[in-house]
């Protein structure tokens, strides 16, 4: 089976510091894989330089054999690829319904002109976006606060939201940044279940960044652990735990040991 | 109570809903013909009118800029200067051998495509820079259309072009008034619009959800500088004179007034600011004050009217920017700000529910 996405020797440097050292990572349609890793490790660089916020130095990314090394962001989220934030990045005084519109961009095939003189295919366009968003919103629970502005939902509300806005622009690949992070084990069983559910719905592969091991361990079929940039394990959740080298990397290692 | 307050929970909350949108372009449109026409109002009060029409335009225009795309701009005269001069030169020294009267819409649509062409020049800087560094960049423009005219004497330079036909009517500056805030709405509730409200709040989450944020930035840029120019062509076949000072910085400065005083983000903002703002002016006039205050005791009448009401002209300039910072201090984004009214949101995007109240208020 040929891979959604294929990271081959990918590096990015600030300067003389490389953030990501020749990292690679294979994603077959339909896996659920974690990246993990200390702070500062590289993670969201990975992120970043997937979704074409940074230029790999070197290196090629490939989404279903064609480059993105090189593209603008909305390229790339139009080729299907999305992603959440760490800390969120919702649009906050705009409506929950007008958050999750945006995402409909690129699929909205209608011209200025035809914006400007509500020509029919404007109407229609508008018409069968609004209605999917409302589809989107009732599937996840958020209809009751559509006309509300996205920050006044409670925490967990907005993260749920900002998945649901990553789903509206239909992609095939998912990048959650921390999605976990400032829950309580309670939510965050409820988060696992609610990824489970969208991997399923939406035929999703996903990728994430997560320090919660309960989340981690219990969610994804492999693991890349990264390091300084570079990947220094790669496995299923049970090999990961015993791997000397990300005990090291997460505990450090014993003076003369 | 605040009466910026007041004013803001009164229209949002007003009974007049967008199914009365039709009836009331038309009474207005009824109105713009008559006026003239019959003589309903004197010269003097249909001169502010024509002047209200204009500065709707121009608020209108700015606020796609400043307020909706939450970027700084203070170049808006300048565009008006490229539309003013370049429907001048049409109709004075092009159409004027023909005669042609009726050429005047096509010279003031050649004055806001003229415009639009020097937005997507400003639009370029904008993908790299925000905030105050827009603002300069903008102001540089300002200065270089400014000193341009000033150096071609084909519109004689500085001393300003004067002769056109007072072509500019009351039910032109209707129809070109209705016509932009038509476009402009529509625009807002696009796709283009929205993506223009996600560049303000964050734009790279805009990018990374698909917006083409250049090409939206290029879009709302020509947009507004092409009602800009539009309102510049208006300007000057109504005063009939035109020169670079008439488009300096201090222009530019009453729009932002505008703009500000009526509220970011919102057309009704900008329809009452405009308003507000010449009837302001209107009002601070000295014959209003020598008028209003004959009952009072003759040395005192005397005094005021000289050391103040004769003085106003100058006060003015004070008082107009006071204002601008009253409102800053206690309702920073206007009084309107970030809310529409009802009248003018498309029937697709009305909330299901009435928006709680309050919302949107002081940042």
């Amino acid at each position: 089976m040929s891979p959604l996405l294929e990271a081959c020797e990918v590096t990015h440097c600030f300067g003389g510091l490389c953030a990501v050292n020749r990292f690679s990572l294979r994603l077959e349609p339909g896996e659920l894989v974690g990246l993990i890793g200390p702070n500062g490790a590289g993670k969201t660089t990975v992120f970043n330089l997937v979704t074409g916020v940074y230029r790999a130095t070197r290196g090629s990314i490939r989404l279903n054999g064609t480059e993105l090394v090189g593209r603008d962001p909305h390229r790339i989220t139009a080729l299907g690829i999305a992603r959440t934030f760490q800390n969120i990045r919702l649009f906050k005084d705009l409506t929950v319904l007008d958050n999750v519109r945006i995402a409909h961009y690129a699929a909205m095939r209608y011209s200025p002109f035809e914006a400007v003189l509500r020509a029919g295919r404007y109407r229609a366009e508008e018409r069968r976006v609004l209605q999917r968003s409302r589809e989107l919103l009732a599937e996840f629970g958020l209809e009751a606060c559509a006309d509300e502005p996205a920050a006044s939902l409670p925490y967990g509300q907005q993260r749920r939201l900002e998945i649901v806005r990553a789903l509206a622009t239909e992609p095939r690949l998912l990048l959650l940044d921390e999605p976990a992070a400032g829950m309580n084990p309670n939510e965050i069983g409820r988060l696992m279940d609610f990824i489970r559910q969208i991997r399923q719905s939406h035929a999703l592969t996903i990728l994430l960044i997560e320090h919660q091991m309960k989340l981690v361990m219990g969610l994804c079929e492999r693991i890349q652990v990264l390091d300084f940039g570079a990947t220094i394990a790669g496995g299923t959740p049970a090999e990961i735990q015993r791997h000397p080298k990300v005990l090291e990397a997460y505990l450090g290692v014993e003076e003369g040991a | 109570m605040n009466p910026c307050r007041s004013i803001s929970a009164w229209l949002v909350a007003s009974p007049i809903r967008g199914a009365a949108l039709p009836g009331l372009v038309l009474a207005g449109a009824v109105l713009a013909l008559g006026i003239p026409r019959y003589g309903w109002v004197n010269p003097y009060i249909q001169m502010v009118l024509v002047y209200i029409g204009i500065n709707i335009i121009l608020a209108g225009s700015l606020n796609l800029v400043n307020g909706y795309m939450g970027e700084f701009s203070v170049g808006h005269a300048g565009f008006m200067a490229v539309g003013a001069y370049t429907a001048s030169v049409l109709t004075f020294k092009v159409f004027h051998l023909a005669g042609a009267s009726w050429l005047f819409p096509v010279a003031i649509v050649a004055g806001g495509l003229a415009a639009a062409v020097c937005g997507l020049l400003v639009a370029i800087p904008s993908f790299r820079t925000r905030g105050d560094y827009l603002a300069i960049v903008t102001l540089a423009f300002l200065m270089i259309v400014k000193s341009v005219i000033e150096n071609t004497s084909y519109v004689e330079g500085a001393s300003g072009l004067f002769g056109m036909k007072r072509l500019t009517t009351l039910p032109w500056v209707y129809f070109w008034m209705v016509v932009t805030l038509w476009v402009i709405r529509n625009f807002i509730y696009s796709k283009y619009g929205r993506g223009m409200l996600a560049i303000r709040e964050d734009e790279l989450a805009a990018d990374l959800m698909g917006v083409r944020t250049r090409r939206v930035k290029i879009l709302v840029f020509m947009l507004s500088s092409f009602f800009a120019g539009v309102a510049g062509g208006l300007y000057a076949h109504y005063l009939q004179y035109i020169s670079p000072r008439s488009f300096d910085i201090l222009k530019s400065t009453d729009i932002l007034i505008m703009v500000y005083l009526g509220g970011v983000a919102s057309l009704g903002g900008s329809i009452l600011g405009a308003t507000l703002y010449q009837v302001l002016l209107e009002v601070l006039r000295p014959s209003t004050f020598n008028e209003a205050f004959q009952w009072l005791p003759a040395p005192l009448f005397q005094w005021l009217s000289d050391h103040v009401f004769n003085q106003l002209d100058i006060w003015r300039m004070l008082i107009m920017p006071l204002l601008l910072i009253l409102v800053m201090l206690y309702r920073p984004r206007g009084i309107l700000g970030l809310r529409e009214w009802p009248l003018l949101v498309p029937e697709r995007d009305r909330p299901g529910k009435r928006p709680s109240a309050g919302k949107g208020g002081g940042a």
